[in-house]
């Protein structure tokens, strides 16, 4: 469990911050910029003293402003990798990664130097400089640095932000693999809500210095004020799901979802896989009577839990698929014309592809 | 040239460098720490400090070297214990001269030094503390090897400088043949003696050889140690 309830002042931004996740698992601090997530990075690392409060890691106090204790952060063991990489420019690649592993010997190791080369890919690059890197591969570097300092919680600062989209997509595959591989927790900062979605098991929400929301992220998917932070565009109900059925030749399998099967584009998995996906609530579409004749793959029997208006002014409707549940993005006037309350039986329409990119193996252990 | 480099030039040369070098080696330690003090430590009394290294860049030498006279002199208090505790004595000693271009040239070793430690990104330190550096370590593995080129420049400059050192010298040290006659001063004595205009020029032009010898070095390592760290 990593617990946190700190106050910190920084000129007129003030940090007001509390809340507890459970480890290991990843914990997604998401918010707009400014919303005080690399604040609460640093209080935890120990690289900021909080006014008052406390950080405590599965029960041992790191820091507790009122008695007195702020464990350095040398002595932490927390691995930061952070946006900006931070490799010693004077030092080369092997160098680097050397350097955290060299004074923590003591410490249990999460994986052995050469373990750590071959699941980031760095053989390459052991006796480059840091200057004759790529963006990516410094990231991969930071990352491997962070992992060979032995720490018992490693905390990623938005390390892909720095990074343009097709870099993103290099890097986030190891990201993902560090997180199966291993089972040190983690928190990532983020404010992209795919990398929430693929790494991630409990989300903060932070927003001008206070958490608005914390949970599990599927919960947390539904929760108002994050749509309006991820944008309407990419909102959308975060299921989990359990592969039933695959047929490789269409790249496409089926999915046990709440009471329903969902058919979904998605390849490299296995029948019995749990696997967690997000419904853009813009591409799901709910029929008050059976369809036939459309080219939509599923239509799930549902019924409308409620209704809200999002802050474009569309209706999100909050659907039941018997267990899970998925949020609709529909017009006003659909919303008249089908005359929608809550109670009604609907059935939920969601396009095949429209879950494509949105689909993660979970965690291991979750 | 008549016979063997009667060496007056190559006496007040090797003096020079002796000086200069003695200097250096004497105060680059306490230029690093007064330019992280300065840096890095909030105390009272900071400004005060800061007055007082660069005291030496607006007084005249000469009142420097009179202020280490009082100081140190053999019958002042501070310089009459280091002689009878320790049997250092430093008026008229090549180890004077060479501490009076030392408290010359220090404001410009401890500004170059402080311009790179400001420059030194905290967050490398930062990076370093979160993987097990306690501080001193951080310093030695991360801060000083990145303060390195200007580390460097200010020695090699401060070198430059303190071959020339004349004000401190002559009136802390005097201008004693083979002990304290340092290039500036043996130009100086050779311009003031009847016939000694040959060989004021040639330690003029020896002088100004070694300033550009001096700062062109500077210029290389520089260059060169930005180029390892990547800059």
């Amino acid at each position: 469990m990593l617990e946190v309830s700190v106050l910190k002042q920084l000129g007129a931004f003030r940090l007001d911050a509390t809340f507890s996740a459970p480890t290991p698992g990843v914990i997604a601090l998401f918010g707009r910029s400014g919303s005080g997530k690399s604040t609460l990075i640093n209080l935890i690392a120990g690289l900021l003293a909080p006014d008052a409060g406390a950080v405590s890691l599965d029960g041992e106090i790191l820091t507790d402003a009122r008695r007195g204790i702020a464990v350095p952060a040398e002595r932490r063991r927390i691995g930061c990798v952070f946006q900006d990489a931070r490799l010693f420019p004077h030092l080369s690649v092997v160098s680097n990664l050397r350097y955290g592993e060299r004074r923590r010997r003591r410490a249990p190791p999460l994986l052995a130097f050469d373990e750590v080369v071959d699941l980031l890919g760095l053989a390459s690059l052991l006796q480059r400089r840091p200057w004759e890197l790529s963006g990516g591969e410094r990231q991969r570097v930071s990352l491997g640095r962070a992992l060979l300092s032995r720490p018992r919680l490693l905390l990623l600062d938005e390390p892909l932000a720095s990074l343009d989209v097709s870099r993103r997509e290099e890097i986030l595959p190891y990201l993902v693999a560090v997180r199966e591989r291993l089972s040190v927790p983690m928190v990532l900062v983020s404010h992209q809500f795919d990398e929430v979605l693929r790494l991630a098991t409990h989300l903060v929400l932070l927003d001008g210095g206070q958490v608005l929301a914390e949970g599990a992220v599927e919960e947390m998917s539904l929760y108002p004020q994050l749509q309006s932070i991820v944008g309407h565009d990419l909102a959308g109900a975060v299921v989990e799901g359990l592969v039933t059925r695959v047929n490789e030749a269409a790249g496409s399998a089926e999915l046990a979802v709440g009471s329903g099967t969902l058919q979904v584009s998605l390849r490299d998995v296995q029948p019995g896989m749990r696997v967690r996906l997000q419904l853009l609530a813009r591409d799901v579409i709910l029929a008050t009577q059976p369809v036939q004749g459309l080219s939509v793959r599923n239509a799930l029997a549902s019924t409308v839990i409620a209704i809200s208006d999002d802050e474009s002014g569309a209706a999100l409707v909050r659907v039941d698929v018997g267990g899970a549940i998925v949020l609709a993005r529909i017009t006003q006037d659909a919303r008249r014309a089908l005359n929608l309350q809550p109670g009604d039986a609907v059935w939920t329409l969601v396009k095949a592809v429209s879950t494509r990119g949105h689909a993660f193996t979970l965690a291991r252990g979750v | 040239m008549t016979g063997p480099p009667d060496s007056a030039e190559l006496e007040a040369l090797r003096l020079s460098l002796e000086v200069a070098l003695r200097s250096v080696a004497f105060s680059l330690p306490l230029a690093v720490l007064a330019a992280w003090v300065l840096t890095r430590a909030r105390f009272r009394g900071r400004l005060l400090l800061d007055a007082l290294v660069h005291l030496p860049l607006v007084l005249p030498p000469v009142a420097v070297g009179y202020v280490l006279l009082l100081l140190l002199g053999a019958h002042a208090p501070l310089g009459a214990w280091l002689g009878r505790r320790f049997g250092i004595h430093l008026p008229f000693t090549t180890a004077g001269a060479a501490l009076a271009t030392a408290v010359m040239t220090f404001p410009l070793m401890v500004r170059a030094i402080r311009i790179a430690l400001e420059n030194v990104d905290r967050g490398l330190e930062d990076a370093a503390r979160t993987l097990g550096a306690a501080p001193l370590d951080r310093f030695l593995s991360i801060t000083l090897p990145l303060m390195l080129p200007g580390i460097l420049a200010g020695a090699v400059t401060a070198f430059a400088a303190g071959l020339g050192e004349f004000g401190a010298v002559i009136t802390f040290a005097a201008n004693v043949p083979g002990v304290t006659r340092t290039l500036p001063l043996a130009l100086y004595t050779a311009m003031q003696s009847p016939g000694g205009d040959a060989l004021a020029l040639r330690l003029a032009m020896l002088s100004f050889a070694l300033g550009i010898l001096g700062l062109l070095t500077a210029e290389l390592i520089v260059r060169r140690v930005r180029r390892r760290l990547g800059g």
